[in-house]
Order: structure tokens, then sequence, then C-alpha cells
């Protein structure tokens, strides 16, 4: 505990520890201090300018989240001279901002807005006769995601973000003074800027300036023509944090209202993603199998995780023979959403719109990879993040806190605890070695493999199977996947199977996943709360290894014949290549 | 041997083009008439004057030539260097008083100057270390490292009173202080060279000039705090600069003043260079250090201080060539005479960059408590044309200006700050009558917005409404509620910004809105300009003491300007650009763009 000191925020006294800002002293105490650059541990700045405060014998105001506490400091929050510098730099942002707030994906957790309207701020600078608004840009040839700089605030969040929390340095200013723009070097498209899409810069971002692309207007219009059928699959995490956008705190499991919401859009078909996660672990346990005992490549890296393949084809290419097989798990429930599927309903595929809710940017792109469709269709038509689920209910209007919660049915929606703990980071690994140690070593083995649980960036553990030592390690967050690669490179340790995952914390942290404002991001770790949901399911599963879900039996019986089969190798497996950025 | 005479040729910034001739020029007639062994030729560093150059001054005698031309070489070599007669005619004169001839020693524009900093500048030759030593350099640096401990360099430093010549005038012993009680193995020393003030050259003159004493300084720097590394940091648009830094340091580290083991002393510093990429902003030392760690340039929250956490995390001490160029006087002299020299809260000299309607403009050093009176009239020459002086502009874009009733104020850093306007980096743009305080504002304003690195809200978007605001004053667009939303502007954008460049942005409108008040209204409310300046808003007229040469109406590219010989001609407005051709044609300054209310009754 480090030493406290004392001081005066708006005549309240406060002891709080030495190493607190101020800004983090008033919070401290019920005083909220407007802030937009401000993002705890990954941008702290203080370039916005409106956390300013006045310090008692110091000339001028100062900028609260930069500014340490002292001993006997008496600070004043708001007066005459700070409320007219917040307003009218909030005035000078509002003149270059363009208010489409009704089509914006941040309708409702909107950072700037909230600040605009605690102000109640005068919109001058927008009278065009009189004041020229900068250029905008737009970088929205991607498949994944858009950034619109007549909403961005210039705060540098996602720069940062960019940087820290995805190891990689796809964003930053460009040009200088009032033409400053974010976006990748030299007008580049995001796809081609080395960007895996990890959407840490759209978490970041206090506005709608980085967005997912917005793909909601593709499905409303699928919904109403009469010759789709509409299936959709549920990733496992988005039962975890769907809640959050209407109001249930975060960590609140609402997988039953989620399926009831999605009955109400009109979707024809729920499966669950869950279902071919189980399905996964089989193809993928049998593959590490077959490595391990073979002589194949080791160690084997895991490839449900599209930011992961993105980082691993545009940045570490040479390590491609190492990825699994594998198809993401959306990506094998599209192809058998388009094949058994639609054969065992007896629809014609072309007649099928195959949607799926992701927590993920990613996955958008993803589904639109050239290997992931057959016949001149797509095994996933259509990716909707998190987000843009909770924004398409609330404009239908449909009473989400107050549905009925209900399970879908169908062969496509069984799923086991191993597979719901995929949205965790470690939760792919953990699944896995719940199968793979049962087959190898031919008898019952532990469920619960608590080692590669929690949210250190790169968790490493060692178990025995069948007699052979096998090193496994758990992955996240690009900044953890670059550290990762260094070590393993320079280490001669022999890793056998590594899962990774784009996003620090795995899917339930994923760029599609609600926005958690600045505030919050400070107060929880969203990422253990919404985990935990997920590892809550797990342990009130009736089954909890993959291979003992009943409907993967039924699956491999009738269809796929067995784990690793030509069959499931046509439709289940892909391959990778070698992706370059900033090609001119 | 010596030798029997020495030309200098000035080699700086505004003479360098056509110095390396004029040196040929004499190499071709020394080597033809076989006395290489007799005299010596060399480039040197700037000499100030630069309103008058190229200029030769050749040893013995002191004798300065000034606005030398490569068909005067033959001349001067024949009489002066061959007969030892000096070519008189075209010897420097007072230039405005028509003195008579005289050695440089004597003119007025050096008597009133006294030269620290740029002591060695245009007398030796830059390319020579040991020219540089010859005239005491390395010695304080000597003195130091033997004589002195750490601490008692910066309290040597301290006594002195020295204060930060790039513009924020912090006590630059204090400075060196902070660096030095911040514990860490790695620290940094920066030689902030990133001159960027529009006409401010100071810098760029002790760099081609004296690049030594830089080296010198930031070695003493480098023992002081506890430095083993040092950077200078300039701006990759000073070529030359850069080349004579290199063959310095490779110099100083040839004979052992630089590197391992310094004069055996056990103490070890190197210095590198690194070019900047011509960011205004990158002259801020945050900025400057993110530029070095391969950062976009934008400047940094403080604190952390640099002195605590600066270069690649390390602590680390910043300062300006100048203020460097001043420490090896001050350890060669000591405290007590670098004291003895300015005012007592600004001790020592500071160097100016005159320009604008000044006839001597040039490069001059003075005391600090010098009046401004005294550099505008008595060492700049006063204002050209008979014109009346309206104001002096310092401190460039951070400065603001200062009229004539404050024209006896002693220059220092608490006087120009008490005045509304900066020391900044020493630039002095005199204005005359002709010079609209409105566009004067505009034109600081513009360089901010295209220099504002983008990073905080207030400077970012603030200045750039504060640019349209007066664009539209100009063009006679305004109305008086922009004053307000100026003044209003101004005031949150100088509170709230980041950095130095965003907390000193308005002062240009502010000090021009405070003194010239009434030029703003009658841009607003007249639709006029009283200097006509702003295009928009003048109208070229002919005046009744039009000679009618028909010069003007020979000159004008779209035949607006009719008339007969030796009658008053007219201008057809309809047809007239504005472009100004007939204006700098006419021989009796009978064309003015002053509105008649405004124009001054011409004799």
């Amino acid at each position: 505990m480090s030493k406290l000191v004392n001081l005066t925020i708006d005549g309240i006294k406060v002891s709080v520890p030495e190493d607190y800002t101020v800004m983090k002293a008033a919070d401290s105490i019920g005083i909220s201090i407007p802030r937009l650059c401000f993002l705890k541990g990954i941008h702290e700045e203080s370039n916005c300018r409106l956390c300013i405060v006045q310090i008692e014998g110091e000339k001028g105001l100062k900028t609260s989240c930069s500014t340490k506490v002292r001993e006997g400091m008496v600070v004043q929050t708001d007066n005459k001279e700070i409320y007219e510098n917040i307003c009218f730099n909030l005035e000078l942002l509002a003149g270059n901002h363009k208010f489409e707030c009704w089509k914006c994906s941040r309708e409702n957790s909107c950072e700037f807005l909230d600040l605009l309207r605690r102000y109640n701020v005068d919109n001058d600078f927008s009278n065009l006769e009189l004041f020229k608004p900068k250029e905008i840009k737009m970088n929205k040839t991607s498949d994944a995601m858009v950034i619109d700089t007549s909403k961005c605030v210039l705060c540098g969040r996602c720069i940062s973000a960019c940087e820290k929390l995805s190891g990689l340095g796809i964003l930053n200013f460009n040009h200088r003074g009032s033409e400053t723009y974010v976006g990748p070097a030299l007008f580049h498209n995001l796809e081609d800027a080395g960007c895996i899409y990890c959407g840490k810069c759209i978490q970041a971002c206090p506005t709608g300036a980085i967005q997912a692309k917005d793909d909601i207007k593709f499905l409303e219009r699928a919904l109403r023509d009469s010759e789709k059928i509409v299936i959709c699959q549920v990733a496992p995490s988005i039962r975890a944090a769907l809640g959050e956008e209407f109001g249930y705190p975060i960590g609140t499991n609402v997988e039953g209202q989620m399926f009831a919401a999605l009955k109400k859009l009109g979707i024809n078909e729920i499966i669950d993603t869950n279902f071919t996660a189980d399905l996964t672990i089989i193809e993928e346990g049998h593959e590490f199998i077959n490595r391990l005992t073979n002589g194949g490549k080791l160690p084997m890296f895991t490839s449900c995780s599209p930011g992961w393949v993105n980082y691993l084809e545009i940045y570490y290419p040479e390590l491609i023979e190492h990825v699994s097989s594998c198809k993401s798990p959306q990506q094998m429930a599209g192809a058998l959403i388009k094949t058994y599927y639609a054969e065992k309903m007896g629809i014609d595929p072309k007649n099928i719109f195959s949607l799926s809710i992701m927590p993920c940017v990613a996955k958008k792109a993803e589904a639109t990879r050239e290997e992931f469709g057959r016949d001149g269709y797509r095994d996933v038509d259509c990716v909707l993040t998190t987000r843009e689920l909770a924004r398409l209910i609330r404009h239908r209007g449909i009473p989400f806190r107050e549905l009925k919660p209900i399970k879908p049915y169908g062969d496509l929606a069984e799923y086991t605890g191993a597979a719901s703990i995929f949205g965790a980071t470690g939760g792919v690994m953990e699944a896995a070695l719940r199968t793979v140690t049962e087959i190898l070593e031919g008898k019952s083995t532990p469920v619960d493999f608590k080692e590669v649980r929690g949210l250190d960036d790169i968790k490493e553990a060692t178990y025995t199977v069948a007699g052979q030592e096998v090193n496994v390690a758990v992955v996240h967050g690009g900044a953890g996947i670059k550290a990762f690669i260094k070590h393993m490179r320079n280490t001669d340790k022999q890793y056998h199977f590594v899962e990774f995952m784009g996003c620090t914390g795995g899917c339930i942290n994923g760029g599609g996943q609600p926005i958690v404002s600045s505030i919050n991001q400070e107060k929880y770790d969203v990422r253990a709360l919404r985990a935990k949901v997920l590892y809550d399911i797990d342990a009130n599963t009736e089954f909890r290894k993959s291979h003992k879900n009943p409907a993967i039996k039924t699956i491999y019986d009738e269809f796929l014949e067995k784990p690793n089969s030509h069959k499931a190798h046509e439709l289940l497996h892909t391959t990778y290549h070698k992706r370059t950025f900033y090609e001119v | 041997m010596l030798d029997r005479m020495h030309v200098l040729i000035c080699g700086g910034p505004d003479c360098s083009n056509t110095s390396g001739a004029i040196r040929d020029a004499f190499k071709a007639n020394i080597s033809k008439n076989h006395i290489e062994k007799e005299v010596s030729i060399v480039i040197t560093g700037c000499f100030g004057l630069c309103a008058l150059g190229p200029h030769i001054l050749i040893y013995p005698g002191e004798y300065l030539y000034s606005g030398i031309s490569l068909d005067d070489v033959d001349e001067i070599f024949n009489e002066h260097i061959m007969k030892n007669k000096p070519v008189e005619r075209m010897l420097y004169r007072g230039s405005f008083n028509r003195m008579k001839l005289k050695n440089r020693a004597e003119l007025t524009y050096f008597a009133q100057q006294e030269r620290i900093a740029l002591r060695n500048c245009g007398t030796i030759n830059p390319l020579d270390i040991e020219e540089y030593i010859a005239r005491d350099g390395y010695i304080a640096l000597g003195k130091v490292l033997f004589k002195y401990t750490p601490t008692q360099v910066i309290e040597e430093l301290k006594k002195s009173g020295l204060r930060g010549r790039g513009g924020g005038g912090f006590p630059t012993g204090l400075k060196w202080e902070f660096a030095a009680k911040s514990e860490g193995e790695e620290k940094y020393v920066i030689c902030n060279a990133d001159e960027g003030d529009p006409g401010a050259f100071m810098d760029r003159a002790v760099l081609e000039g004296d690049p030594h004493s830089v080296l010198e300084a930031m070695t003493i720097c480098g023992y002081a705090i506890g430095a083993k590394t040092g950077y200078i940091y300039i701006r990759a648009e000073y070529p030359v600069a850069v080349e004579r830094l290199e063959l310095a340091i490779s110099q100083a580290k040839k004979i052992g003043l630089l590197g391992k083991n310094i004069l055996e002393s056990g103490f070890d510093f190197d210095i590198e260079i690194r070019l900047g990429a011509g960011a205004f902003v990158c002259g801020e030392e945050t900025a400057l250090m993110a530029s070095i760690e391969g950062e976009r340039g934008m400047p940094r929250k403080k604190p952390p201080f640099p002195a605590v956490k600066g270069l690649f995390g390390k602590p680390t001490n910043v300062n300006n060539v100048e203020t460097f160029a001043n420490i090896p006087p001050i350890f060669l002299k000591g405290s007590d005479w670098f004291k003895s020299i300015g005012t007592e809260k600004s001790s020592g000299t500071k160097v100016f960059a005159l320009g604008g309607k000044i006839a001597n403009t040039g490069l001059l050093e003075v005391p600090m408590g010098t009046t401004l009176r005294e550099v505008i009239y008595d060492i700049g020459g006063g204002i050209p044309n008979n014109k009346k002086f309206k104001a002096v502009q310092t401190g460039g874009p951070s400065g603001g200006c200062i009229t004539e009733e404050s024209l006896d104020t002693p220059i220092d850093f608490d006087n120009l700050i008490a005045l509304g306007s900066m020391m900044g980096s020493g630039g002095m743009i005199v204005m005359d009558e002709d010079n609209c305080m409105v566009d004067v504002a505009r034109f600081y304003l513009e360089f901010t917005v295209d220099e504002s690195c983008g990073k905080c809200t207030p400077c970012r978007e603030g200045t750039r409404r504060m640019l349209e605001i007066l664009n539209r004053i100009c063009e006679g667009k305004g109305n008086m509620d922009d004053l307000n939303v100026l003044e209003r502007l101004a005031r949150i954008i100088k509170n709230s910004s980041l950095c130095g460049l965003g907390q000193t942005a308005s002062n240009p409108v502010l000090s021009t809105l405070k003194h010239f008040r009434d030029e703003y209204i009658a841009h607003i409310k007249d639709k006029a300009c009283p200097a006509g300046v702003c295009s928009a808003l003048t109208k070229y007229v002919i005046l009744d003491n039009c000679i009618g040469c028909t010069k003007c109406a020979k000159n004008c590219p779209v035949g607006a300007i009719t008339g007969n010989v030796k009658e008053k001609h007219k201008i057809n407005h309809k047809l007239c650009t504005k472009c100004g051709a007939c204006k700098s044609v006419c021989p009796v300054d009978a064309i003015s763009t002053k509105p008649e209310k405004w124009r001054t009754a011409h004799v």
C-alpha cells in the first residue's frame, strides 16, 4: 500500500494513495471530471484538454489526468473559467463533427455526445457560411471495418490501443494541424495496411469514427426476401455480453433472451456456434494427436481466431505450417448449414441466407475469404457483431428485458461445457485437452485444466499425457502474440500445442462486443466478468467434453464418417497463405 | 611564419551563394602571382550585416568591403593585396549616414554590439579546429574537467544567471541541476538546433561559423549532468551547418577532445547528429525528443519534464544552440564577468535577427538591457525611405507587437513578456506605416495553423477558426462580433493548449488587437485597409504628384492605366488586377493603395 496524501477537491477533504492523479482522486469521491482522450493504461496523453482543473497557487489550468496528487493540494474542478474552456473546446470539436447520430453505431454509447449534452454545447462553428469543416476521409473498402474521419475527435485512443494492445501500429495521425486525420499511413486502405481486424481501436474510440462495417441493412433486406431462409448461428461469447446493451450488469448471461430476440427478428432457423466449437475440438484434437504421434510439425497452433490467423498470415507467414488446418467454428457451421443442414431440411442452399452473430470484427472479413464457399455461394453470407444485433433489436422495438428465454432446437444447437468456454482465453486449449487426453490415455481424464485459465498475456503448462510430456501455451492479444513468438524463437523449449487469440481476453473481449466506456474500462476488468459467465455455463452443463456431445456423434454417423475423414477435410478444413501489406 | 595578409570572406546564410566563387577568384589571382605563402584566404561564418553582403574582411587593418561582386575581386586584389592600397570606393560605409570609411571595429553597427555567442563568427575558419583553439577554444572544457566537480560547474553556471536563449528564458543552471539530480545510469544532452522562427537564423550562424563552441559546451554539460551521449537535432534544411558539424565532430574526436577519455580525464562523451524533417513544432523539446526516437514529432505532456524522463525515457537536458554558445566564455572568464553584462535578471547578451522595414537587416548581438530604440535606430539604421515606424514584432509567431511608446524599454526576458510579447529565439521584424497589422496577425497565425501538430484540441481546432475569422476580416466580410469571438478563442487557446506553440499562438492576434484595434475596426466597419495591404479592400489610385512619365502605363500588364505624357494618369478599376506593377515602377511614389482617409500627405 502506497503512502496516503491529503488534498482538497472542491472543498472536500480526501486521502488517496500518492500515485493517484487528480482525476482519479476526484473519481474516488464521486466528482466526475469530463474526459475524452483518457483511457487508463492505454492513452494518457492529455491532449483533449477537457479534464482541466485549477490548482491553488499554480498558474493556468492543469489537466487532471496527468497531474499527480500532492500533500495539501487544493483543487477546483469547476468554475467559470474552467467551464468556459471546456465548453469552447467542445464547441470547437462539434464544429468539425458530422452529426449522423441516428445511423451511428455509437447511438447510445458515444462519450462525445454525452459531453455535448452535459455542457449544452453551442454549435456556432458549424455555420457553413462562416467556417469550413475539415475534409472528410473515408476508409471503407475493407470487409470488416470503416474509418470515418468526420466523426473523429482526434483523441488518439485508437492509435494507442493498436500499439499497446495489438502490438501493431496500423493507425496513426496523418498530416498535421487542422488537417490531421487518423488512418493507415499514406492514404492506404485498411486491408492493405497489415490490419488484423482485432477491433481494439473500435473499443477504444469514444465516438463512431472507427466502426465495424455495418451489415444491418444487408440482413434487413434478406429478412424481407420471401425466397430466403435465414439461418443464424450465434458464437459462444455473445450471450455473455449482449445484456450490457440492454442495461444488464457486465457479466450477465442472457442466452435465452438472445435466442428469443432472434426469433422475434424473424430468423427462420437458429443454430449454435457452440456445436461447431465441439466439432472443432474433435477435428483439431485428432489433428493434434496425429501430429504428436506421427512426427508432424509441432507446436501446433489453434486456428479459431481470425484475428490471430490474420496476424500469422501477414506477420509470420513462415509459421503457417504450424497452424491447424481446421476452419474456425463459424466457417464449419457455415459449411454444414449449406450442405448437411440444407440437405436434411430439403432446402436449396442457394436460398439459404447464412447469418452469423459474432463478437468479432475479423469474422466479417473471414466470411469473405475465397476458400469459404462452394458452387458460387458463400458459407456465411452475413456476419453481425454483438453490437449490431443489439441495435437491430432496439430499433425493432423488441422489449429484450421482457422476453421469455427460449432454447434453440435442431441438430446443430447442442453443445457441451467445453464448447461454451471457447470464448475465453485458454478455453480452446482446455476443451482440446479434455478430449485429447482422454483419447490418448484411453480412459477418463480430469475435466478442469485451470492452469490455462486467467488473464496473463502468456500462460504455460506442462501435462503428462500417455507417458509423454506435452508443453502447452495460451497466448492472447496482439502484443502477447508478438512477445510469445519472439520468445518461442529464442527458447530451446519444445512447445506442442499453442492457443492463440487475436484479442486480449479472447472472444469475450472481441472487437464486436458491446462498448465499455472509458470510465468503466478503468473500473472493471470486463474480460474477467464476461469470462465468468462462460465458465459458469461450463460448470453447469451435463456434458463437459466435446466428444461426449450426442449431436457430434450423430453428425459423424450420418454425414462426416470419422474425424479427419475425406469428407471432413473437404468441409471443415482449409489452407492459409502468406499475405503482404503496403505493397504499391 | 605569419601570413602577410588574411582575407576573410563572409560565408553566412545570405552570402554563401557567392562566397565560394569569390574565394576561387582570389585564389586564382594568388596563384598567378605566386604569393600562396603570403596571403591566406578563408570562408568564415556570418558577419551579421546581411543586408549589404557579401563581405570581405582584410587583415591587417580590418578593412571591410561590402556588396562585393565577382567583378570586384581583381581590383581589390591588385590594389589592396598587391599594393596595400585599400579600394576606398568599395569599403563599407555607414549605410545611411554616409560616414567616412571605417574599419569594422569602429562601425556603429559593430561598436554597440557585444559578441559572446557570435564571438568567432566571421572571425575564424569554421572548418579548422585549430583556429577555434587559437581563440581559446576548448580551454573552458579543460578547466571544467580538471578544476571543477560537476556540482561546481552547475553552481558557476547558476551564478552566471544565464537563461535559455531558445525562447522560454528558463535559467540554464537550474535546468542542468534538475538533470544532474535525476537518477539514472544513462542520461542525454541535446542541442536544439531546430531553428524555425520565420526570419531567425542566429543558430545557423553559430553552427556554420563556430561549430566547435557548441560541441565544447555540450561536453561541459555532459560532464555536469553525468551524460555520455549528446545529440544535435538540426533541421535538414541546414546542410552546410550539418556538414560543418560533422567535420567538427571528427576533428574533435581525432585530437581527443571528444569521444573516449577526453583530454585523458577519464570522461567519455560522444555527440551524434539527428536531422529534423522540417516541422516547426519539433523545436519544442518534448516533440524534438519524440522525433529523435523515431516517433511522430508531437509534444508530450509535462510533467514528467525531460530532466526526469526525457529522450528514450532517460533524464535529458535540452538547450538551444545560442545558449550552448554562451557556455565556454562563461567558464573561461567566470560567472562574475558574464553577470556584469546585461541586466540584473537577464545577464549576458542576446542575438537578434533584425528584419523587415529596417536599413541594416542582419544579425546582431547586444547586451541585455539595450533598448529597442537603440537596436532599431542606432544599430539597425532606422526605417528606410522616411517612413513612419509602426511596430516591432519580437518572438516570431509566439510573440507580439511592440509600439512606439514602448521603444525605450530595455530588452530582457521579463520586460518583453510584460509588453505582451516575448524574446523568443530573437527574431525582430520592424514594421512601418505600410504594414497592415491585421495582415501581420494573419501572417503569423497562418504559420501557426500550418505548423500546429494537431495533437491537442484548442491549438488544432481553435487556431484554424481564428485564421478563418482573420481572413474574413481582411476580405471585408467581418463583423464586430468577430472581434469578441477572436478574443475568446485567443484566451482559451492560450489557457488550455498542451505546449508552448499553442499557448503562445494567439499572441500576435492579442497584441495587434490591443494596440491596433482601430485597424481591425476600419476593416470591419469602413471595409478599408488603412495600410493599403489587404487586396480585397484596396484600390490603386494615382495621386496628384504624378508627373506623367507614363512608366506605370507601360508596365501595366492589362492596360488599365491611361493618360497623356506629363499629365496625371488614371487607373481603370474595372481592368486593374491589383498586381502592383505600377506602384513599384513609379519614380515619385504617386501611386497609392491607401484609402484617402489614411493617406499621409506627400511633399
